[in-house]
């Protein structure tokens, strides 16, 4: 159990004097540690503190969804989290979907439908579609529109993103029958 | 790529947003309270966050203290109880929308989270914090005043119960006192052959309403009305409960009838324009949606 209960603190930061706590995080299957302000945003934890730049941050009030993080496997916003509140979850974040090796099935849909522009809101959407097709394998085209209406792109037009999520899911199903590189 | 580097300035104090807070995160109920107590009355009670977080990274609300319920874990449950379900303060909203014996015994509850924002917002956001925040957007609040629930509050203690018409006192503006945590939400069931539905009109899907209600009808053996109630957000400053049952019971549950209903809404409601739509366009929607929700619970009542 982290050890951020109430009253534990007894580090300072040097210069401004605010206390400090002890986050530890399995982030893409590392436990990873800081020592972190109270209102450090899981955002920022992550690429601040953590310096994983994949998780994007764009409006920090919770409406955009780049900074969507999968914890314990499910979507949230990072922005709308403290990072001291989620202390001994995992959290997965773009950089732990895949690697230009062995892409997610959502990766690799988005690469070949051209599922991205400017690509700051992509990270966002790749953690929410992977999380969502864990859930449902084969959506229709307005269950996947469904399930990325809570992020913004502002390029795409999001044509092309309802096909990748859609190529996604057939990516995973052709995969299936080696699931195990997930 | 390697390692990137940030201005000094960066690093050291302008990668927080929030301002600065004292920080407690309890790990039983009694701790809880016993925080509470102590830091007084310029702190805030931090459960999902998904309203609270916007406020701080805006720097709209700056409390002198935090206490992080999210190690409650004895709250974070969702029961089907005698007449009615129970809804403890770590419940997220995806708990409430999946559970089955919730939705057995209440199906307002999922119909009405299905228009919470989103489902990662739901992930996170908890149903009782949703009541505590009093947003009179809320879907939830218009659902615990429509089924005449209410509200447990503790602090150290003791612990009271709170009706949900004595709990919204105004926009963003709770009965809970300094040192109280709303430890549960109590929504009761309604009668047999009772259908109920939530409809909303918002700018975009999963935005908040322009305005919304959440709609009960009940029939008689026969068929004809006995009961029909409604409950609209963004029309006030807390959620309003219109009951049609004078008008329309012991009539046949049509067209005519939703009709009035909705004309007897629209008279009734006073809200207010803002940036996203005007007076008389939140009044028109009022009685356009009462008159299709009272047919859709209607059919549903079977």
């Amino acid at each position: 159990m982290p050890a951020t209960v109430s009253g534990m603190t007894a580090v300072h930061d040097t210069t401004t004097g605010e206390p400090l706590h002890d986050v530890r995080l399995r982030v893409n299957d590392v436990w990873q540690e800081a020592r972190v302000p109270a209102r450090r945003l899981l955002s920022d934890f992550l690429r601040h503190d953590l310096r994983l730049t994949g998780t994007h941050v764009g409006c920090e009030h919770g409406v955009c969804g780049a900074c969507t993080v999968l914890l314990d496997g499910a979507p949230v916003r990072s922005c709308l989290l403290l990072a001291v509140t989620v202390s001994g979850q995992s959290v997965t974040t773009v950089e732990g979907l895949g690697s230009p090796e062995a892409m997610h099935p959502v990766q690799q849909a988005f690469r070949e439908c051209h599922g991205l522009q400017c690509g700051f809101c992509t990270p966002g959407f790749l953690t929410t579609a992977a999380a969502y097709l864990a859930q449902h394998p084969s959506p229709t085209e307005a269950e996947a529109r469904e399930a990325i209406s809570g992020n913004l792109c502002r390029c795409t037009g999001y044509q092309n993103i309802v096909r990748s999520v859609l190529r996604a899911a057939e990516i995973a199903r052709e995969r299936t029958p080696s699931a195990s590189d997930r | 790529m390697g390692k990137r580097d940030f201005p000094t300035r960066m690093r050291q104090d302008h990668r927080v947003k929030p301002s600065p807070f004292g920080y407690a995160a309890p790990a039983t109920v009694e701790e809880a309270l016993a925080v509470l107590a102590q830091v007084g009355d310029d702190a805030k009670v931090l459960a999902g966050g998904q309203s609270l977080l916007p406020i701080l990274n805006m720097r709209l609300a700056a409390p002198a203290h935090l206490v992080d319920v999210n190690r409650l874990r004895e709250l974070a449950y969702v029961r089907a109880e005698e007449g009615g379900v129970r809804v403890g303060a770590l419940a997220r909203h995806v708990d409430v929308e999946r559970s089955v014996p919730a939705y057995d015994a209440l199906p307002l509850l999922r119909q009405a989270l299905q228009l919470v924002a989103h489902p990662v917002i739901r992930n996170r956001g908890t149903t009782v914090g949703s009541l505590a925040h009093a947003d009179p957007s809320g879907e939830m609040t218009a659902v615990l005043a429509l089924t005449g629930g209410s509200v447990v509050a503790a602090r150290r203690g003791s612990t009271r119960t709170v009706a949900a018409a004595d709990f919204f006192l105004g926009p963003l503006e709770s009965a809970l006192e300094p040192g109280e945590l709303a430890v549960s939400a109590f929504f009761p069931s309604f009668p047999a052959r009772t259908g109920t539905t939530f409809l909303e009109v918002a700018r975009r899907h999963g935005d908040y309403a322009v305005c919304g209600l959440a709609a009960a009808v009940t029939l008689a053996a026969d068929g004809t009305v006995t009961a029909a109630r409604a409950s609209y957000i963004s029309v006030g400053g807390t959620p309003v409960v219109i009951d049609f049952t004078e008008l329309l019971a012991g009539s046949a549950p049509d067209e005519s009838g939703w009709h009035a209903a909705g004309e007897l809404a629209r008279q009734q409601v006073e809200p207010e324009a803002d940036i996203h739509a005007s007076a008389d366009y939140r009044r028109h929607l009022v009685g356009v949606l009462t008159r299709r929700a009272l047919g859709e619970a209607a059919g549903r009542a079977a």
